[in-house]
C-alpha cells in the first residue's frame, strides 16, 4: 500500500503546455504515472505530449475522471487555480509552483474549509509512490518500492534522503513533499495520520526545518498518537535569525522557531534524530532493526 | 521586505492612523529646519532596518532646533549597532524628526498571518514599548489575539473586544475600532507580512498616536506593488546579498564563515551548512542557486565567492531534480574559463543527467575535487580549506 498516489491515480496537469509543465509530465509519463488530461485555458481541444487539453478543470474531470491535478500555473495565478480545482471537487491538488503571496494562500485555506480536496504544497515536489505513480518533479530512479513513508519540507534534501535509503536497500512507501512556504495546504500531522494508518508503512521519516512550528505540534502527534517509529531531521540549525533561508517559511523569528527547540521537541516525544542529514538512512536502518 | 519608521508612518497616515508630526531629515540642518517648524520638544530618530534603537542611542529627545541639529548631526553618516545588528552595524543617513509626546500609556497592536489557522490575527498588549516575545515569553496572558475571517473581514465586535481588552475607556472606544480596522485595510491592501505599532500609546489628553511603526511585505507578492518596491533601501541590506540580487541570485544569505557554498534548493543548502559546521568548518553564504536552467547564475555565483575575499574554499553540491546537474557543470567549466579561481573547488553532484554533467567536467580539464557523497564533500571542502590565504 501507498499513501495519496497509486496506480489507481489518474493525473491532471494544470499548466501542461508551459515549459516545466512540458519538461515534468513527460516524465511523469516515462514513470508510468497515468496522466489523464491537461489544462491551459485557450488550449482546450488541442493535444500535447498525448494527452488531452481542456480550457477548464471541470470539463477535464468530467471527460477524464481525473481524480489528482498537479499544478505548474506560475505563482501569480497559481491560487486562483487551486481555487479552481476546489470548486470542481478534486480529492488531491499538488502544487509545484514556488513565489504564491501568502494572502492568496490565506483566500485558498479559507475556501478549503468543508470541501473534500486535500491540498499538498505549495512550493513542494509532489508526491511519488514508488512504482506506482510519480506525481511530481523528483527524480524517479533514485526511488525504491518499500515500507518507510517520507514527509519533508524540503525537495532537494529529501532526494538525498531517499537516496542513502534506497543505496541501504531501504524502500519508500510513500515519498510526500509538503513544501517550504509558510501556509502549506497540508502540514506534517496530516501526513503522519496517512502513514500511521497506511498498514504497509513500518515506519516514518520527517526532514523538518527552521520556522514556524509544524515540528512542534508533529512531536505533539508522536508523542501521543503514532505507534510506529519516526527518524528525524531538522535543518537549519546555523541558520542566523531572522533572514529567510530560501523558502518563504524557512525564517527564525522567534525561539520555537529555531532548529535546536525542533529538534528538542522531536526527540522528547520519541522519534530517533538523525546526527547529520547525512546519516539518515543510516539511523532509519537502525531503527528497523530495533523493531 | 522591509522599509523606514518614516515610510511605515506615512503608510499608516494614509490609511487614516493618527502619527506624530514630523518629517524625515538627511542634513543636520533639514533636522534644525523641521524642528523649529514644529515648534516644541522633538525627538530624533535613527531611520535604520532594525530594532533597538533606543537602548543604542539610535533616539535622542531634543528641546530646541539647534539641539536637534546636534543630534542629527551626531547620527548621520555613523553606523548603529543595536543587539539586532550585529558588531559592524547599520549605517544611518536619515532621521525622523518628530514631536514629542505627552505619554499617558503605551499599548501594543500587530496584524501577521497565523500559521496554525491560516487566518490574519490581529494582537493587541497593554505591555506596549516592550519587545513583544518577551512579553510572549514571560506573560503570554497579556496577549489578547482575534483572528480575522478574510472573507467578511475586521469586524467592529473585535475591535471592543480588544480594545476594552486593553483597557480604553469608552470614548476612545470608535478611535480604536477604527484604528483597528483601518490597520487591517493596509495589511491586505499591500500584502504585508507582518503591520506593527509598538508602542501605541494614548497621550495624556487621550488620544490614540502610533508611536513607532513597522511594515514589512511579502516579497512573493511586491510584483503587484511596485509603490512599496520603490520604498526599499538598498543602503540599509548587506552588500553581498544586494550584489547577489542584482546578479540573478535570490536566495543568497551572508554568513560569518569561509567556505562557499552553492547548492540547489534551500533545505539542502541549510543542511549542506549545518553539516559543514559539524565537520569543523563554518560557511561564509547560504545559496540556493534555485532551478533555473541556465549557466549564467552558476558563473555569477563563482563571480561572487571570487568578489568575496573571505572565501577560502568553495562547496558546488547538486543534486538534480527541476535542476539538471549537465547545465550546472557548463556553468562550472564556464566559470572556470572566464575568471582565475583562487580557492579549491569540491564538487558533488548527483541526480537529473548526471552522467552528461560528470563528462563535462571531465572533458574540461579542469582541477576540482570529486566527493562522492554530501557528507564527503564537507569533509573534503573544510579540509581544502585549510592553510588557503586570499
Amino acid at each position: 500500500m501507498s499513501i495519496l498516489v497509486d496506480e489507481d491515480t489518474k493525473l491532471l496537469v494544470q499548466g501542461i503546455t508551459g515549459s516545466e509543465g512540458t519538461f515534468h509530465t513527460r516524465r511523469c509519463i516515462e514513470y508510468g504515472t497515468k496522466v489523464v488530461a491537461g489544462v491551459t485555458p485557450g488550449k482546450g481541444g488541442s493535444r500535447h505530449l498525448g494527452v488531452s487539453v481542456f480550457n477548464t478543470v471541470e470539463k477535464a474531470m468530467t471527460d477524464t475522471g481525473a481524480n489528482a491535478s498537479i499544478m505548474f500555473v506560475p505563482p501569480a495565478y497559481a491560487a486562483d487555480g487551486i481555487l479552481e480545482a476546489i470548486d470542481a471537487g478534486m480529492a488531491l491538488i499538488l502544487c509545484i509552483t514556488e513565489g504564491i503571496p501568502v494572502l492568496d494562500m490565506v483566500k485558498v485555506h479559507r475556501y478549503l474549509k468543508g470541501k473534500p480536496t486535500r491540498l499538498i504544497g505549495p512550493n513542494c515536489p509532489g508526491v511519488m509512490s514508488p512504482g506506482k505513480c510519480k506525481a511530481g518533479i523528483m527524480v524517479g530512479e533514485i526511488h525504491l518500492p518499500g515500507n518507510v513513508g517520507v514527509v519533508s519540507r524540503s525537495g532537494t534534501l529529501t532526494y538525498d534522503v531517499v537516496s542513502q535509503l534506497t543505496s541501504l536497500r531501504i524502500g519508500q512507501s510513500t515519498c510526500v513533499g509538503i513544501g517550504g512556504d509558510a501556509l502549506p495546504g497540508s502540514t506534517f500531522v496530516d501526513v503522519l495520520k496517512l502513514f500511521e494508518a497506511d498498514e504497509h508503512t513500518k515506519a516514518v521519516v520527517l526532514i523538518g526545518e527552521i520556522g514556524g512550528t509544524m515540528e512542534q505540534e508533529a512531536a505533539e502527534f508522536i508523542r501521543h498518537k503514532m505507534t510506529k517509529p519516526v527518524v528525524a531531521f531538522v535543518a537549519g540549525s546555523t541558520a542566523p535569525p531572522g533572514k529567510r533561508m530560501g523558502h518563504a517559511g524557512a525564517i527564525i523569528t522567534g525561539s520555537a522557531a529555531k532548529a535546536s527547540e525542533k529538534i528538542k521537541a522531536l526527540s522528547q516525544a520519541g522519534a530517533t534524530i538523525a546526527p547529520t542529514p547525512a546519516e539518515v538512512g543510516l539511523t532509519v536502518k537502525k531503527v528497523l532493526k530495533s523493531v | 521586505m522591509k522599509i523606514h519608521e518614516y515610510q511605515a508612518k506615512a503608510l499608516l497616515a494614509q490609511y487614516g492612523i493618527a502619527v506624530p508630526r514630523g518629517d524625515v531629515a538627511y542634513t543636520a540642518a533639514e533636522a534644525k529646519k523641521i524642528a523649529a517648524e514644529i515648534g516644541v520638544r522633538a525627538v530624533v530618530k535613527a531611520q535604520v532596518y532594525a530594532g533597538g534603537r533606543g537602548k543604542a542611542g539610535g533616539i535622542k529627545t531634543v528641546n530646541s532646533p539647534e539641539e536637534a541639529e546636534k543630534a542629527a548631526g551626531q547620527l548621520i553618516g555613523t553606523r548603529l549597532v543595536t543587539h539586532q545588528t550585529g558588531p559592524q552595524g547599520v549605517p544611518v543617513s536619515k532621521v525622523l524628526v518628530e514631536e514629542a509626546s505627552n505619554v499617558a500609556r503605551e499599548l501594543y497592536i500587530s496584524i501577521l498571518v497565523d500559521g496554525v489557522s491560516h487566518l490574519p490575527v490581529m494582537m493587541a498588549s497593554e505591555a506596549g514599548g516592550m519587545e513583544i516575545e518577551e512579553v510572549a515569553q514571560s506573560t503570554p496572558e497579556k496577549i489578547l489575539k482575534s483572528y480575522i475571517d478574510p472573507a467578511i473581514s475586521f469586524q467592529p465586535f473585535q475591535g471592543r473586544k480588544m480594545a476594552y481588552g486593553i483597557s480604553l475607556n469608552g470614548g476612545q472606544m470608535g478611535e480604536a475600532t477604527r484604528l483597528m480596522t483601518n490597520l487591517y485595510r493596509l495589511f491586505m491592501d499591500k500584502d504585508c507580512s507582518l503591520a506593527e505599532i509598538n508602542p501605541l500609546v494614548v497621550t495624556a489628553d487621550g488620544k490614540l498616536l502610533a508611536l513607532d511603526a513597522k511594515l514589512n511585505f511579502d516579497d512573493n507578492a511586491l510584483y503587484r506593488h511596485k509603490d512599496i518596491q520603490e520604498l526599499q533601501d538598498k543602503e540599509q541590506e548587506e552588500p553581498l546579498e544586494i550584489q547577489a540580487r542584482d546578479w540573478g541570485i535570490n536566495n543568497y544569505v551572508k554568513m560569518d564563515g569561509d567556505i562557499g557554498c552553492m547548492v540547489n534548493g534551500a533545505g539542502l543548502a541549510m543542511a549542506v551548512n549545518d553539516l559543514i559546521q559539524y565537520c569543523g568548518g563554518r560557511a561564509a553564504n547560504f545559496l540556493d542557486i534555485g532551478t533555473l536552467n541556465n549557466t549564467e547564475r552558476v558563473v555569477n555565483s563563482f563571480k561572487m565567492f571570487v568578489a568575496d575575499h573571505r572565501i577560502r574554499a568553495v562547496l558546488v553540491n547538486i543534486f538534480g531534480g527541476m535542476a539538471r546537474v549537465d547545465v550546472i557543470a557548463k556553468g562550472i567549466v564556464e566559470a572556470y574559463q572566464l575568471m582565475t579561481i583562487p580557492f579549491p573547488v569540491v564538487i558533488r553532484l548527483a541526480g537529473t543527467n548526471l552522467e552528461e554533467g560528470q563528462h563535462i567536467l571531465a572533458q574540461s580539464g579542469m582541477n576540482f575535487i570529486q566527493a562522492k557523497d554530501f557528507y564527503d564533500g564537507a569533509r573534503k571542502v573544510v579540509e581544502a580549506a585549510k592553510g588557503v590565504t586570499r
